[in-house]
C-alpha cells in the first residue's frame, strides 16, 4: 500500500509541473483574463498532461496483461511486434485509402496490432518449454522483422517521418485539445482489464490450471489479445510507440506487492503515469526550449532498467 | 613432479580449498577421491590452469603454472575437465588431430598424423573417424576427447571423471591404458567416484573433504572402512581381492 | 587451394564482371567508373560481415549471433555520435575522413573489447540472457545515439533515415579507400590467426589445455570484429541479419569447422550474395534500395527459424 501512496502523491505535483512547463510563457496571476494564456492551458498544456497520463497507465496495464497471456515477465507490447503491428496497419492505410476517417485508421490500426501478437503467440507456442528468455528474444526479433517492413514501405511512400514516430520515439509535442481524446479509449481498454483482473491472474497459472478452475481459458486469452491490441493501437495512433513502459513498471511493482492483479494493477497504472510523466517532463526539460522525444528518453531509462531486471532476478517465468 | 603448496580457494566467500599441500609422484597413477563438493575438480583444474590460482603455489616439473606460458605447459601436461562440449561441429579425427596443435601451432607434420592415428586405433576410435562428434554416442564421444588428451603426448595427464559415459569394458580398458603409461613413466592424476577403480589401478589415492586432504597413502592405507567410513558418512566394508582392496560400498 | 572456395571466388568474378558489364552504353568510362566504385563497396562490406559474423560466432561459441544482433552495429553509431559531442568544440567532426576514421575504430575496439569480453566471460552459463542482453544494449546504444543526435541538434530529423537501415547502393567515396585498408588488415590478420581460432572453438577447458591463450585470443578477436564491424557501419549502415546468413552459407558449405577455410569461404559468399543481390535488384528489378530490406528480412526470419528450432548454440 505504500508503494500505492508514494506514486499517488508523485502524480499529483508532476501533473502540476507538466501543466506549468512549456515554450511559451504562461502568466498564472492574470490566467482568468488573459485568454490567450488561457488558450494555451486548455487548448495545449492540460491535454497533454491528460494524454501523458493516460498513455502511462494504459500501456503499463497493457503490460501486464500481455505478461499475464504470454506467462512470461520480460515481454510488453513494445518488444513483441504489437506496436509494429500497429505501425503497418496505421501505414497500410494512409498510403492505401488517405482519406479514410479517423475511425478507420484506428480500427485498421487495432487489427494490425492484433495479427502481430496473434503471430507472436503462435511462435512462442512451438519454443522449448523451459527456455523462458528465448520468449523475449523471439519478440525482439519479430518486432525487428516487422520494423524493418514498415520502414521500408514507409521509406519508399516518403512517410519515413511518421514512421519514425510511430515506431520507436514517441513523443507528446504535437498534442493538443481534439487530437489526443482516442487514448480515452486506450483507458477503457485498460479499465476493462481491471474488471476482469481475477480471470488474468488465474490465466497466468497456465491453461491448466485455469481450466481447472473453471475458466474459459480461450476467452479469457481472446479478451487479453483485445486489450493489448486496443491500447497498442490507440496510443500509436495518437502519440507514436512509448517503450518499455509495459515492461518496466509491472516488474516493479510485481517485486514490491506480488501478481494479485485485483490490488496491484491501479499501482500498476499510477506507476505507469507517473514514469511517462516525470520521461516527459525530462524530455521537455534537458533541451528546452526544444524537446527530446519522450520515446527516446524511455528508451535509454527502460533499457538499463530491463538490464537491471534481467540481471538481477532469477530467470523465471 | 607436482607440487602443491598451500593452496587454498574459494568462490564468493565459500571456501572451496583450504591449505592444500600435496606431492603427486610421476611414474604413477594418482587418484582424487571424495565425496561431492570435496574440491576434487577445483584441484585438478587449479593443476591444470583452467582456474586461475588465488592462494599458494602449483608448479608440473618445474613449471609454476601461474608464470609459465600456455603454450609450455600444454607440452608438459594435458587435462580433460568432465563436461566438454566442443563449440564447432568437428569430427572424431579432426578432434583428435587438436591434441597435436601445441606441437605443430597449426602446421601438422607426418609424425603428427602418425601419433593421431595411433590415438585412434588405441580408443578403438578408427571406425568412427570420419563420424561427426554430435552423431556419436556418449561415450564414443568421451573417447574421443580422452585420445585427443593421449596424442598430446605429455608427461602428465590429468582426467576428471573420464570413466562417465563409459561401459564397463571401456572403462577398464581406460584404466590398463593408463597403467600401462604410468609404466613408461607418466604421471597421471585422475577424479574417480567409483573408489573401487582407484583400489584395483591406482598407486597413490588422495581423500579430500570439505576441501582439505584427509587420507593419502597406498590404496591399503587410504582405502579402510575407518577412512572410507569418516569420508563418506556411511559404513562401508572393505575385504581384499588379489592383494588389492574391494570396496564393498554397494551393499 | 580448396575446391569449394576456388569456385566461390570464380562465381564472384563472375557476378562482379557482370555488375560491370551489364547494359553498359555508350559513355562506358564514366559508367565503369561509377560502378567500380559501387562494387569496391559491395565487396569490402560484405567480406567484413562475412568475416566478423564468423569470428564472432567462434568467440561466443554461438552459431546463431551476429555482431549485430548484440548491439556491436549501434555501439558504432553511438561512439560515432558521442565523440562528435565530445569533441565537437575542438573541430572533431572537420577532420580529414581517414583520421576521423581511425579514431573511431580505435574507439570502438576499446569499447568492445571491454563490453563484450565481460559479457562473453559472464555469459558463458546462460545463453539466452547473455544474447537478450546484447538486443537490449543494442535498443540502448540506438537510444542514447539518438537522443545525443537530438540533444546536439534539436531539428535534426535526418537520424531515424540513416540510422533505420541499410544502402548498399549508397557508399561513401571518400571513405571507401581508408574503410577497405582498415577492413584488407583485419581479414589478413584473422586468415593468419586461423589455426588458432580452431583451436578457440573446442571451448575454453580444451582450448587452455592445448596452450591456448585464450583471454588474449577472445580481446584480439573481439578487436578483429569491432574493426570489421566498424567498417562496414560507417560504410553502408547497421545490417543486423545479414551475416547469419553469410555464415550459415559458409558452414554449411565448407562442412568443416577449420577458420583457414571458412573465412575466405564467408568473405566471398558476402561479397557473392551483394553483387549478386544487387545485379538483380538494381538492374533486373529496377528497386535500388531494396536489396537491404530483403536481406534483413529473410536474415531476420532465418533467426528466428533458427530460435524456434532450439537451436541457441
Amino acid at each position: 500500500m505504500r508503494l500505492a501512496l508514494i506514486l499517488g502523491a508523485a502524480l499529483l505535483p508532476l501533473s502540476l509541473a507538466s501543466v506549468m512547463i512549456g515554450a511559451a510563457s504562461v502568466d498564472w496571476a492574470h490566467i482568468a483574463s488573459d485568454p490567450q494564456a488561457f488558450l494555451i492551458v486548455t487548448v495545449s498544456r492540460v491535454p497533454r498532461t491528460v494524454a501523458v497520463i493516460l498513455t502511462g497507465a494504459a500501456l503499463a496495464v497493457a503490460g501486464v496483461v500481455m505478461q499475464q497471456i504470454v506467462r512470461n515477465r520480460f515481454v510488453e507490447p513494445g518488444t513483441v511486434g504489437t506496436a509494429e503491428g500497429a505501425a503497418l496497419g496505421l501505414l497500410a492505410v494512409t498510403v492505401l485509402a488517405p482519406a479514410a476517417p479517423i475511425w478507420a485508421k484506428m480500427l485498421v490500426a487495432s487489427l494490425g496490432a492484433l495479427a502481430a501478437t496473434a503471430i507472436f503467440l503462435a511462435l512462442i507456442r512451438r519454443l522449448p518449454p523451459r527456455e523462458v528468455l528465448l520468449v523475449p528474444l523471439v519478440g525482439l526479433v519479430l518486432a525487428g522483422v516487422l520494423q524493418a517492413g514498415v520502414t521500408f514501405i514507409g521509406w519508399q511512400t516518403d512517410l519515413l517521418q511518421y514512421v519514425g514516430i510511430w515506431l520507436m520515439t514517441g513523443e507528446f509535442s504535437g498534442v493538443i485539445a481534439g487530437r489526443y481524446e482516442l487514448l480515452w479509449i486506450a483507458a477503457a481498454a485498460a479499465a476493462l482489464a481491471w474488471f476482469a483482473a481475477d480471470q488474468f491472474a488465474i490465466l497466468g497459472l497456465g491453461e491448466e490450471a485455469a481450466t481447472g478452475l473453471g475458466l474459459n481459458h480461450r476467452a479469457v486469452m481472446r479478451l487479453g489479445l483485445l486489450v493489448v491490441s486496443v491500447v497498442t493501437a490507440m496510443v500509436v495512433v495518437s502519440v507514436g510507440m512509448v517503450p518499455f513502459v509495459g515492461l518496466v513498471v509491472p516488474n516493479i511493482v510485481a517485486r514490491v506487492m506480488g501478481d494479485n492483479l485485483r490490488a496491484s494493477l491501479p499501482v500498476v497504472a499510477t506507476g505507469g503515469a507517473a514514469l511517462v510523466l516525470a520521461c516527459d517532463l525530462l524530455a521537455r526539460l534537458v533541451r528546452y526550449p526544444y524537446e527530446v522525444p519522450v520515446g527516446t528518453v524511455l528508451g535509454i531509462l527502460g533499457s538499463v532498467l530491463f538490464l537491471w531486471l534481467l540481471h538481477r532476478a532469477p530467470a523465471r517465468g | 613432479m607436482i607440487r602443491i603448496d598451500n593452496v587454498s580457494h574459494r568462490i564468493g566467500t565459500a571456501p572451496i580449498l583450504q591449505g592444500i599441500d600435496l606431492t603427486l609422484l610421476p611414474n604413477s597413477v594418482t587418484a582424487l577421491i571424495g565425496p561431492n563438493g570435496a574440491g576434487k575438480s577445483t584441484l585438478l583444474n587449479l593443476i591444470g590452469r583452467l582456474i586461475p590460482l588465488q592462494e599458494g603455489r602449483i608448479s608440473v616439473d618445474g613449471h609454476d603454472v601461474t608464470t609459465t606460458p600456455s603454450r609450455q605447459l600444454a607440452k608438459v601436461m594435458a587435462i580433460l575437465g568432465q563436461t566438454h562440449h566442443a563449440g564447432s561441429r568437428l569430427r572424431v579425427r579432426e578432434l583428435v588431430a587438436f591434441g597435436r596443435w601445441p606441437h605443430h601451432l597449426g602446421r601438422p607434420r607426418p609424425e603428427d598424423q602418425a601419433a593421431v592415428e595411433a590415438a585412434l586405433v588405441q580408443f578403438d576410435l578408427a571406425g568412427l573417424a570420419e563420424r561427426f562428434l554430435d552423431e556419436v554416442s556418449g561415450g564414443q564421444r568421451q573417447r574421443a576427447f580422452l585420445a585427443m588428451c593421449i596424442a598430446q603426448d605429455t608427461d602428465w595427464l590429468l582426467l576428471d571423471e573420464p570413466l562417465n559415459n563409459l561401459d564397463m569394458a571401456h572403462a577398464r580398458a581406460l584404466m590398463a591404458r593408463l597403467h600401462g603409461l604410468r609404466s613408461a613413466g607418466r604421471g597421471i592424476v585422475v577424479v574417480v567416484h567409483e573408489v573401487n577403480y582407484a583400489a584395483a589401478w591406482a598407486d597413490h589415492v588422495v581423500a579430500l573433504k570439505g576441501g582439505r586432504v584427509v587420507a593419502e597413502g597406498t590404496p591399503h592405507q587410504v582405502l579402510t572402512p575407518e577412512v572410507l567410513g569418516q569420508l563418506y558418512d556411511m559404513e562401508i566394508r572393505v575385504t581384499e581381492l588379489d592383494g588389492r582392496p574391494l570396496i564393498l560400498h554397494h551393499v | 587451394m580448396d575446391r569449394r572456395v576456388a569456385a566461390l571466388a570464380l562465381v564472384l568474378l563472375a557476378a562482379s564482371a557482370a555488375y560491370l558489364l551489364w547494359g553498359i552504353g555508350g559513355n562506358w568510362r564514366f559508367v565503369l567508373g561509377l560502378r567500380a566504385g559501387k562494387l569496391a563497396g559491395m565487396l569490402v562490406v560484405g567480406a567484413s560481415i562475412g568475416v566478423a559474423t564468423i569470428l564472432f560466432q567462434t568467440v561466443s561459441q554461438n552459431r546463431i549471433l551476429t555482431p549485430a544482433i548484440m548491439g556491436f552495429d549501434a555501439l558504432y553509431v553511438l561512439l560515432q555520435t558521442a565523440l562528435v559531442a565530445a569533441l565537437g568544440v575542438t573541430g572533431f567532426a572537420m577532420l580529414p575522413v581517414g583520421t576521423k576514421f581511425a579514431a573511431e575504430v580505435a574507439v570502438m575496439a576499446l569499447a568492445a573489447m571491454a563490453l563484450f569480453g565481460l559479457l562473453l566471460g559472464r555469459g558463458a552459463q546462460d545463453v539466452a540472457r547473455m544474447i537478450l542482453t546484447g538486443v537490449i544494449l543494442g535498443i540502448l546504444f540506438r537510444s542514447l545515439a539518438g537522443f545525443l543526435a537530438r540533444v546536439m541538434d534539436p531539428n535534426a530529423f535526418a537520424i531515424v533515415q540513416a540510422e533505420s537501415f541499410a544502402s548498399f547502393s549508397r557508399i561513401d567515396g571518400a571513405l571507401l579507400p581508408w574503410a577497405a585498408g582498415a577492413a584488407a588488415l583485419a581479414v589478413l590478420a584473422a586468415f593468419r590467426l586461423s589455426s588458432r581460432l580452431d583451436v578457440m572453438a573446442l571451448g575454453r577447458p580444451v582450448a587452455v589445455s592445448l596452450g591456448l591463450r585464450y583471454e588474449a585470443m577472445t580481446f584480439a578477436t573481439l578487436a578483429l570484429v569491432a574493426v570489421l564491424v566498424s567498417v562496414s557501419t560507417a560504410l553502408v549502415g547497421p545490417v543486423t541479419f545479414f551475416g547469419l546468413i553469410v555464415s550459415g552459407l559458409a558452414h554449411s558449405l565448407i562442412a568443416s569447422a577449420r577458420h583457414a577455410l571458412l573465412l575466405p569461404a564467408a568473405a566471398l559468399i558476402g561479397g557473392a550474395i551483394l553483387v549478386i543481390g544487387q545485379l538483380v535488384f538494381e538492374r533486373v528489378l529496377g528497386l535500388q534500395s531494396a536489396l537491404s530490406v530483403v536481406v534483413e528480412f529473410v536474415g531476420g526470419l532465418f533467426f528466428l527459424w533458427l530460435l524456434l528450432k532450439g537451436r541457441i548454440r
